[in-house]
């Protein structure tokens, strides 16, 4: 009987762990569909420097997820820019030279000369230096 | 007792004389400077280049496939 408590107490504690591990990436991999609606709706778009950006004011509630997505890319620029050896602005402008060409249409996306185009069917209006 | 005296005057002539010094050196050493009254302007867009961008762009494009729950 002495023998049986150290271990139901090990095996709730890794049940717990595995729960915990579980249910973390989960919830990161699960989207706001805030983000996607007002994407879609073109309240936010992609910016010529890999970045978020709002083409109309926002709600609190979409200014915070889009700067919480913000420090989030932030981080995987600066990661990618030491492995390779380049600045966090010039990983991050790179990026969004690809996730402006990856808008669909109807989504909004920063132009060279700053100003926030909707994306047509048409090949986007990006930097000359963009692959 | 004479002695004693001159002594005494010669040393507050040199101890005057050192207050003199310092004084004087502390002016010399004095150093001005100026701070600019523009705001340092520096030009990020030169640090993107074109072959860096070309470079990075593989990577780039793997960072997001990998991590689309950001992008």
């Amino acid at each position: 009987m002495t023998k049986w408590k150290p271990t139901g107490l090990a095996l709730a504690a890794i049940a717990a762990t595995a729960a915990v591990a579980l249910a973390v990436p989960s919830a990161m991999a699960q989207r706001d569909p805030a983000y996607a609606a007002a994407r879609a709706a073109g309240q936010i778009g992609e910016q010529v420097d890999g970045y978020l950006g709002f083409a109309t004011t926002p709600t609190p509630a979409i200014r915070a997820l889009v700067e919480d997505l913000n420090i989030k890319r932030k981080a995987a620029y600066t990661a990618s820019a030491q492995s390779t050896g380049s600045t966090v602005q010039q990983f991050a402008f790179t990026s969004g030279c690809n996730l402006i060409a990856q808008t669909k249409p109807g989504e909004k996306y920063q132009t060279p000369g700053g100003a926030w185009k909707t994306r047509d069917s048409g090949p986007p209006e990006r930097d000359a230096r963009c692959p | 007792m004479k002695k004693t005296k001159t002594g005494a005057r010669r040393l507050a002539i040199s101890g005057r004389c050192l207050a003199l010094m310092t004084g004087m050196s502390a002016l010399a050493g004095c150093v001005q400077i100026e701070t600019p009254d523009k705001p340092i302007e520096i030009n990020l867009n030169i640090n993107i280049r074109q072959e860096v961008v070309y470079r990075l762009d593989g990577d780039a494009k793997k960072l997001i496939e990998q991590n689309s729950e950001i992008f």
